[in-house]
């Protein structure tokens, strides 16, 4: 069991740093364009997170408490209202500005 | 142990401490919404720099990068803190407590550098929009930090103190997620300032 949670630790370490040594590498090395540098920024920092829940937070869908799973679902879905609707009206605001 | 053989007074225990869970769970996914926003509202506000500098001119990959490696590590030496709680091992816990508090203060020592080198250069929050917003979102994630070092050094004195009884365990645990949490805010912070600022 204890070994378990170890590895689980350290899985999640590495995961985590090669997940950060991409965007970081890209960034410093400007190795790519920036359309898609900015991508893989962004695709990196989702399955970093993911990561951290997963091997950090011990999100499961068989341990953790249906309660917990419910709140962090609802949570998503006020930040994806709350953000995508910020965005939807300073970005329309900005252009009825500029024409 | 199963919970048939658990006495009355454990089971209670582990229903507080699952409760307790629960609650300081609620309250993290409301400090998620209030990063959010911010993120958000910074994301708004990049272009608007008045003229001033951009994050181009002001932000350090280096420190970045340190700063990412500081707080993954730390992450993890908490892990290895609450695995030893598991075992019961207390000064393995106050040991690895202590590596993560060390780390957690490099961190914020960097930030504060960081903050100070910019607000030299006339570059501090009251510069432009751009700049008041980096500073309200990473000064955010800066006072989440400091305030779990203070809880780590309390919680550090518990341990000693106290020994590793069930209540003690239990606040470690919520400790635990709020530092667990406080690394995938920093996750999202060098992903949508640093990085896309110096690109």
């Amino acid at each position: 069991m204890e070994q378990h949670g170890l590895r689980n630790y350290l899985i999640g370490f590495v995961l985590a740093v090669v997940l950060s040594v991409i965007p970081f590498w890209l960034v410093a090395t400007h190795a790519l364009p920036p359309q898609r540098t900015l991508l893989i920024i962004g695709i990196a920092a989702v399955l970093q997170v993911l990561v951290h829940l997963r091997f950090f937070l011990h999100l499961n869908f068989t341990t953790t408490p249906k309660e917990n799973l419910l709140a962090l679902v609802f949570t998503a879905l006020l930040i994806f209202i709350m953000v995508g609707g910020s965005f939807w009206i300073m970005f329309d605001l900005h252009q009825r500005m500029m024409t | 142990m199963s919970v048939v053989h658990m006495s009355e007074h454990e089971r209670e225990e582990a229903e507080t401490r699952e409760q307790r869970a629960l609650g300081f769970w609620l309250y993290l996914m409301g400090d998620a919404v209030i990063f959010a926003l911010l993120f958000a509202t910074y994301a708004i506000m990049i272009p608007g720099t008045a003229g001033g500098p951009t994050g181009k001119d002001l932000f350090d990959l280096n420190n970045a990068a340190l700063e990412t490696v500081l707080l993954l590590v730390s992450s993890t030496t908490f892990g290895f803190a609450s695995l030893s709680v598991r075992t019961g091992n207390r000064s393995a816990v106050i040991g690895w407590l202590a590596v993560t508090f060390l780390l957690g203060a490099g961190f914020v020592f960097l930030e504060v550098r960081e903050f100070a080198g910019m607000i030299a250069k006339g570059a501090g929050p009251d510069r432009s929009g751009f700049l008041s917003a980096f500073f309200t979102l990473v000064g955010t994630h800066g006072v989440h930090v400091t305030m779990g070092l203070l809880w780590i050094l309390i919680l550090s004195a518990q341990v000693a103190l106290k020994g590793l009884t069930a209540p003690v365990a239990s606040r470690l645990y919520r400790l635990g997620l709020f530092w667990h949490f406080l690394d995938i805010a920093w996750v999202g912070i060098f992903s949508i300032v640093y990085l896309p600022g110096l690109l």
